[in-house]
């Protein structure tokens, strides 16, 4: 790591910019997430959340500032370019491969992060079924490993779509709320896989979420932005106190 | 270069320029409301053309004298205005929720119809028509003579220009089409009358349409190649400026409509020793400037990148060929055993029948991978069947052994396709399927225009494979070999990890990306092997017929492989086998009934589209599993 940045973490966002026309989506935001830790990012609707995520993963470029993973600038880069670098992310609306099983989607991912989706000779079933099957079970998905993704219901394509973020083993997870539309027990234990990640594999997880049970119940530290800035940043007892953060969020929520 | 000849130029690139925009802006207008592209939009400048011929000859022969030309050609935007509403009506409307290679589908199968019912009209032969009167003289500028209808066509681009720019910006009707191109949930907020305003918008592009080609007249004879040739211009024009923008299409007219007269007006020039002839490369400097500005500025000079994904997958996409089981593998192999005992048993008429057939299907197959596995909606495919099969026929005329020639036929289409999908794959949806044809279409005048290498209209002749292969019945099994191998190969591929990656792409580009896969890599990949494929199947056709024409690689066979592909059911395993043997036997069939048998084949595609979209294999698929 370059000594001149004080970058302990797996994740450095230092000073990121970008606007939309004249809307400031994302505006002089900077933060740092370190490894084995679970962040969470909230704030209202249109602050700026998925953006961030967006910008982090090469799925935007940013206007200006840059991004760190594991010290190394990757803004800029495309997408799959960072995802090889080892981050992974789910989307806010689920994206899966809706045409293929749910475990030919993990398939699919074994076999890209292998190197190996380029390959147009040998026959992608011949990914061995443990292999995906330990990922299907680790997200409480392995009973659906047959059902076509375009049938399932919403909170289980959001499963099936963490497993293919984890089957990359990813360093950085970054996860557009993970538990929207599930029910309140589910959450908890979607969230559980995404902790014992954290905690058992030292990976950096980076979540967005508008349930204040889950943001608070297992986020180590939470950031608050609004209309593109932060306003506060802390652990979850010290933002949960904060007047402002009161006032612009959590007031109109609780 | 004169300064006489580039004044000239200069006037006859404006007033292309002008025409060239009338059509775009047509196109634009329509795509921005309704977002379907009108590939028949061709068709309508063309009817334009000849309707105004008729109306000027009518009103002409009625003693009007002067002024009838210019009724004539009123009347003649107005009618073309009146049938594009009738076109909206009739089929468009019940196709805007569905997907667009259905819709894409569709408007061709008008611009079949339209030829066939212009060539029943009014024959075969170009319509001259008459100088616009009042307009038929020169101006003097600067001491050379310039065409005085050229100028005023130059003043019509503008002109037409400012009007739309008025409707659209300070009439209610352009609050509505604003509204509509903008913001869909707004037009129902503001309670206007979808149905209403489509077909009014479709109706004003039509007439621009209409308008455009009723003003050519004077510079150029109706005939029954402007459709195409326009479209394909219109797309080009579109593509350039950005689809949707209004001054875009403009600006990108005036540029392409002043690089074809540039090139006409420098002539043969020498350049560092080399004579290069540029009238004769028109096609290759439009090509080059949509190539720098698409690689510059993908969504075109003025366009916006689409908020929205513009691709609407088929339903069939979104469903899963299963993995050929045990019950697939013995219809293959008893497949297989009949076409291999066919020529002892069949006539030797059946054999060539056949092998249309092989080779239609290998084509087919090739187009259902990139329609398929890769999502990719082209209406160019046979430029890659056609470089194909030109590849081998010049080769084998340059006295390469016939092993060699047909192995460039592959390697010809290769290259073709990593060019052309370079681009290609930059662009998703219907901007794909307007460049695809735009390139065909380039390809397809390329070959129709270098006569000392291609032969021009003529084609090549005397393209006979060497002894063992020269006797029909080894043709066929030849055919036959190498068909079966194209088939198994393109199978494979789809179940491969790069097919799984490619459908991946398709299905969820976003997905794709974050897994770490190269969206446009893997959808290039994807194109090249599909063009690759269709030149080996146009290897094949080039030493099964003897002889070549420009036919070979011009937009109607790119048509007649995605009909093949329609029918045959876009997922449906054996679909290209099933749907080239169908469409053989009916281009065998049909021509034998009318004369205007390509206005039938239209006709059909219009029913498959409405009625039958999963093709005759999702039929058989659909049957088959109830049953199970
Ligand atoms: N591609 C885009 N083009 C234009 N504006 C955009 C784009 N993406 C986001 N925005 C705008 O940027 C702002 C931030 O949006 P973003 O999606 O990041 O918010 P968010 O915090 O994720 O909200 P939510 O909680 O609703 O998901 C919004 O005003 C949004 O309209
Ligand atoms: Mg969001």
């Amino acid at each position: 790591m370059s000594g001149a940045l004080p970058t302990a973490g797996v994740l450095d966002v230092r000073h990121l910019a970008k606007a939309f026309g004249g809307i400031r989506a994302v505006d002089d935001v900077t933060f740092a997430v370190g490894a084995g830790e679970l962040v969470a990012l909230i704030g209202p609707n249109g602050a700026g959340k998925s953006t961030c995520f967006n910008l982090v993963n090469g799925q935007l470029a940013p206007d200006s500032g840059e991004v760190r993973f594991e010290g190394k600038r990757i803004d800029g880069l495309a997408a799959h370019a960072v995802a090889r670098r080892g981050v992974g992310r789910t989307f806010q609306v689920a994206a899966t491969f809706a045409s293929m099983t749910v475990r030919e989607n993990v398939a699919l991912a074994l076999l890209a992060h292998a190197r190996r989706s380029g390959n147009p000779v040998a026959l992608a079933s011949a990914v061995p079924r443990a292999a995906t099957s330990v990922i299907l079970e680790r997200v409480g998905c392995a009973p659906l490993a047959e059902a076509h993704c375009a049938t399932l219901a919403y909170g289980d394509a959001k499963r099936v779509e963490l497993a293919l973020a984890i089957a990359a083993d990813p360093r950085l997870l970054l996860m557009d709320e993970p538990t929207a539309g599930m029910a309140p027990r589910s959450r908890a234990e979607l969230m559980q896989v995404a902790r014992d990640l954290a905690v058992q594999s030292r990976i950096a997880v980076l979540f967005t979420e508008h349930d204040m049970d889950v943001v608070f119940g297992f986020a180590d530290r939470v950031i608050v932005l609004d209309h593109g800035r932060i306003i506060a940043q802390g652990t979850p007892d010290a933002v949960r106190a904060d007047p402002l953060v009161q006032a612009v969020y959590l007031g109109e929520t609780a | 270069m004169t300064f006489a000849s580039f004044l000239l130029q200069l006037g006859n690139g404006l007033s292309s320029a002008s025409a060239l925009f009338l059509v775009a802006a047509g196109l634009t207008l329509i795509f921005g409301v309704t977002r379907i592209v009108n590939f028949a939009h061709g068709s309508l400048y063309m009817l334009g053309a000849y309707l105004a011929y008729a109306a000027g000859a009518w009103l002409a022969s009625a003693g009007l004298g002067g002024i009838s030309f210019w009724l004539g050609v009123l009347a003649a935007a107005l009618a073309v205005g009146v049938i594009g509403a009738l076109i909206e009506v009739l089929l468009l409307k019940r196709l805007y929720a569905a997907p667009e290679l259905l819709q894409l589908t569709a408007t061709f199968a008008v611009v079949l119809i339209v030829r066939d019912a212009t060539l029943a009209a009014f024959g075969a032969e170009d319509l001259l028509g008459p100088r616009a009167p009042g307009l038929a003289g020169t101006v003097t500028i600067a001491g050379h003579a310039i065409p005085e209808y050229d100028l005023f066509l130059i003043v019509v681009g503008p002109v037409v220009l400012v009007a739309l720019t008025f409707l659209v910006t300070r009439t209610r009707f352009g609050v509505l089409i604003r509204a509509a191109s903008e913001n869909r949930a707004l037009t129902a907020a503001l309670g206007i009358d979808e149905a209403k305003l489509f077909t009014a918008v479709f109706a004003l592009g039509a007439f621009l349409a209409g308008l455009a080609g009723a003003l050519q007249l004077p510079r150029e004879p109706a005939n029954l190649g402007m459709d195409l040739a326009t479209v394909a211009d219109a797309f080009v024009v579109t593509v350039v400026g950005g689809l949707g923008s209004i001054p875009g299409a403009f600006l990108a007219a005036v540029i392409i409509g002043m690089t074809k007269a540039m090139c006409i007006a420098l002539g043969s020039q020498e350049i560092l020793g080399i004579s290069i002839a540029f009238p004769k490369i028109t096609l290759v400097a439009e090509f080059a400037v949509m190539a720098i500005v698409l690689a510059v500025r993908p969504h075109g000079l003025l366009g916006t990148p689409p908020g929205a994904p513009v691709t609407t997958p088929l339903p069939e996409q979104r469903e899963l060929v299963p993995a050929p089981g045990r019950r697939e593998a013995l219809v293959a192999g008893l497949v297989l055993a009949a076409l291999l005992a066919l020529p002892a048993v069949g006539a030797e008429y059946t054999a060539v029948l056949v092998t249309d057939i092989l080779v239609a299907a290998l084509f087919a197959a090739s187009l259902q991978f990139l329609l398929g596995s890769g999502g990719m909606t082209s209406f160019g495919h046979a430029a890659y069947f056609g470089v194909g099969a030109y590849a081998a026929a010049l080769a084998f005329k340059a006295g390469a052994p016939m092993a060699v020639a047909f192995a460039l036929a592959p390697v010809g289409a290769f290259v073709a396709a990593l060019l052309f999908g370079w681009f290609c794959v930059r662009l998703a949806g219907v901007y794909l399927a307007m460049l695809t044809l735009a390139f065909a279409q380039i390809v397809w005048s390329i070959v129709f225009q270098w006569d000392a290498v291609t032969g021009g209209s003529n084609g090549l002749v005397g393209i006979w494979p060497p002894e063992i292969l020269a006797e029909r019945k080894h043709f066929y099994l030849f055919t036959l070999a190498v068909v079966t191998l194209g088939l198994a190969l393109l199978a494979r591929i789809a179940r491969s990890p790069f097919g799984f990656a490619l459908r991946g792409v398709r299905d969820s580009p976003l997905r794709a990306g974050a897994l770490g896969i190269d969206v446009r890599a893997t959808q290039w990949r994807g194109f090249v092997i599909a063009g690759t494929f269709a030149g080996l199947a146009g290897g094949v056709y080039a030493f099964s017929k003897g002889s070549l024409s420009p036919e070979v690689l011009a937009i109607p066979r790119s048509v007649d492989a995605l009909v093949m592909v329609l029918l045959g059911g876009l997922n449906a395993l054996f679909g290209p086998l099933v749907g080239a043997a169908a469409f053989t036997w009916l281009a065998d069939v049909l021509p034998r009934l009318t004369e205007y048998w390509r206005a039938l084949l239209g006709a059909l595609i219009v029913a498959l589209v409405l009625v039958f979209p999963g093709g005759i294999g999702g039929l058989v698929a659909r049957l088959t599993r109830r049953a199970a």
